[in-house]
């Protein structure tokens, strides 16, 4: 029997006995309630430096008492034609769960929704997914159905935006992985049904044992980077020539007009060339043996 | 590196990546490691001829002709096997056939002749190690016509029986296009880095070429387990080809520049 899961938080978590009581437990119950406690789509996206296959064990372990595995790894193209591989493959097996007939509530977990989209048009996995979640409002059924959480693994990098954004707008809360000095973290943004988007940001970390370590905030050398008052290194300290001005040198230096700098007092000088300005000229008083001839200053003309 | 010599690392796929550089010499480190391991290796070799690996093993201390006439190395020369598609008649599969059909399907035969060659025999040659799969390289996949997706089939049933049913190891090499815009190598670089335990990626300096710094190598590990810490996941060395080896140094610490 699956165990009962009461998406309220009404007090009425039933704690199997394997289970030992941690101080932590309260806050790491209360991100897996969020977000399990919706019934539809989990969307995790991943990429390859932050792989989110890990969390996606830890909520399969939080969430089932009792799991069971359905193996498309082994042979998903019925490549092997031995009959063990299920006929119409992961799709087909897909929508067998969609006509379940067992009230009790169901978490399907799909590792990964990537596999899916390559091999599948984005139309028919849309349309499964959907079927999939929306179970409760299947005609013909007059007892109330528990609701179907779906979780899947999406790696972002593999697909263009449009498959991965008809995906997200399917998904009911959406678990973005990134990280930063080792450490992960999850940004989760929830679309609850008449309600504005929430957004959350979650610093975690994955035990041996897949059970979720929260962590309160980013790690410690994120935040002494983000530190004001640490100053910073003065690097001209520890150096074997002078780097710095003493005070007559730096008047010298501001007072200092440049030569080519074309300052106001310059181009007045310039438009007015008054009798202190001492112009340059040249004095030249040729000798006898100079032969001045405009036509042929440097007397090399062979004419 | 003394990682991989441990009995632990069984059953995982490595992919080696290069990204405006040649990495085959990691395929040549593999290939004579996994040889001196003992292991028995399929090596699908599609880039060069079974005499260049050979040369270049003898180097490292291996010898390719001796692995392969003990029955250690399976070797599928890719250059000289695909002529004999087109004078086989077509009913005999070949693990190249998709290189004569029109639409090119999937590689099912080529996976085929992969888990012939590394299941395990009856007799007495139970004294190899576990199987290994070598591919050089997948990128020439795509540029034969095989879509990315009909690769990442091959190599997750690949997956399946090599590192799964057989506990053996998978090494391939995947070539990064960078900015050539590449749509079908990316789909094919990401999916295998998202199937991939261990990453190497051998990269050229950012600032060009240079004599005495070959390149850059980054380390990255996929799937946390007890063998490394959260803090270890990456690692970068920068790298130098010799002769007869490879020598690894911390970024920036060069002996030729120290």
């Amino acid at each position: 029997m699956p165990r009962p899961f009461h998406p309220e938080g009404a007090g009425q978590l039933s704690v199997t006995p394997s289970e030992s009581v941690r101080r932590g437990a309260e806050r790491e119950l209360e991100m897996l309630e969020s977000l399990l406690a919706l019934g539809g789509l989990v969307l995790l996206r991943d990429s390859v430096e932050w792989e989110g296959r890990s969390l996606l064990k830890a909520l399969i372990k939080k969430s089932a008492a009792w799991l069971v595995y359905h193996d498309l790894f082994r042979d998903p193209l019925n490549w092997s034609k031995t009959g063990e591989a299920l006929p119409e493959g992961p799709l087909g097996a897909l929508r067998a769960m969609c006509r379940r007939t067992n009230p009790g509530p169901v978490t399907i977990a799909l590792d990964s929704l990537s596999w899916l989209l390559l091999h599948l048009p984005c139309t028919t996995l849309c349309q499964t997914l959907h079927a999939l979640s929306h179970q409760d409002s299947c005609p013909g059924n007059s007892t109330p159905v528990e609701p179907v959480h779906v979780l899947g693994l999406l790696h972002e990098e593999l697909h263009g935006p449009g498959p991965v954004g008809a995906l997200s707008s399917l998904a009911q809360a959406e678990v973005t992985l990134s990280g930063a000095m080792g450490q992960a973290s999850a940004h989760i943004l929830y679309r609850r049904p008449r309600q504005r988007p929430t957004h959350q940001t979650q610093w975690f970390s994955i035990l041996p044992d897949f059970s979720l370590d929260l962590q309160r905030g980013p790690p410690l050398e994120l935040q002494r980077h983000a530190d004001p008052h640490t100053p910073p290194v003065d690097p001209t300290t520890q150096l074997t020539f002078n780097l710095h001005l003493s005070k007559e040198e730096k008047e010298a230096k501001d007072s200092l007009t440049l030569p080519f700098q074309f300052s106001s007092e310059k181009q007045q000088a310039l438009l007015r060339p008054g009798p202190s300005q001492a112009t340059s000229r040249i004095f030249y008083e040729p000798d006898a043996y100079d032969d001045l001839d405009q036509e042929d200053p440097d007397d090399d003309l062979d004419v | 590196f003394s990682l991989w010599s441990g009995s632990i690392w069984r059953g995982k796929l490595t992919l080696l990546c290069d990204a405006k550089t040649d990495g085959s010499f990691l395929v040549h480190h593999f290939l004579s490691f996994y040889l001196k391991a003992n292991c028995k290796v399929c090596f699908v070799a599609l880039i060069q001829s079974f005499s260049h690996y050979n040369i270049v093993g003898q180097k490292l201390g291996v010898s390719l002709t001796t692995a392969r006439e003990r029955g250690q190395l399976v070797f599928l020369e890719g250059l000289k096997s695909s002529v004999d598609v087109f004078f086989r008649s077509q009913e005999e599969p070949h693990p190249l056939q998709f290189l004569r059909e029109a639409n090119t399907g999937n590689l099912q035969p080529l996976f085929e002749f992969v888990r012939e060659a590394l299941k395990p025999g009856d007799n007495a040659e139970a004294a190899w190690r576990c199987p290994v799969l070598l591919v050089d390289d997948l990128s020439v996949l795509l540029s034969l016509g095989v879509g990315a997706v009909a690769v990442l089939d091959f190599i997750h049933y690949c997956r399946a029986t090599v590192c799964c049913e057989l506990k053996g190891n998978i090494v391939t090499l995947v070539h990064d296009s960078g900015d050539a815009e590449d749509e079908e190598n990316d789909v094919l670089l990401n999916g295998l880095s998202h199937q991939s335990h261990l990453i190497l990626r051998a990269e050229g300096l950012a600032t060009g070429f240079c004599r005495d710094v070959h390149g850059q190598l980054r380390i990255l590990w996929r799937r946390p387990s007890q063998l490394t810490a959260q803090r270890d996941r990456s690692l970068t060395y920068q790298y130098k080809i010799q002769d007869k080896s490879v020598s690894f140094f911390a970024k920036g610490m060069s002996p030729a520049v120290l």
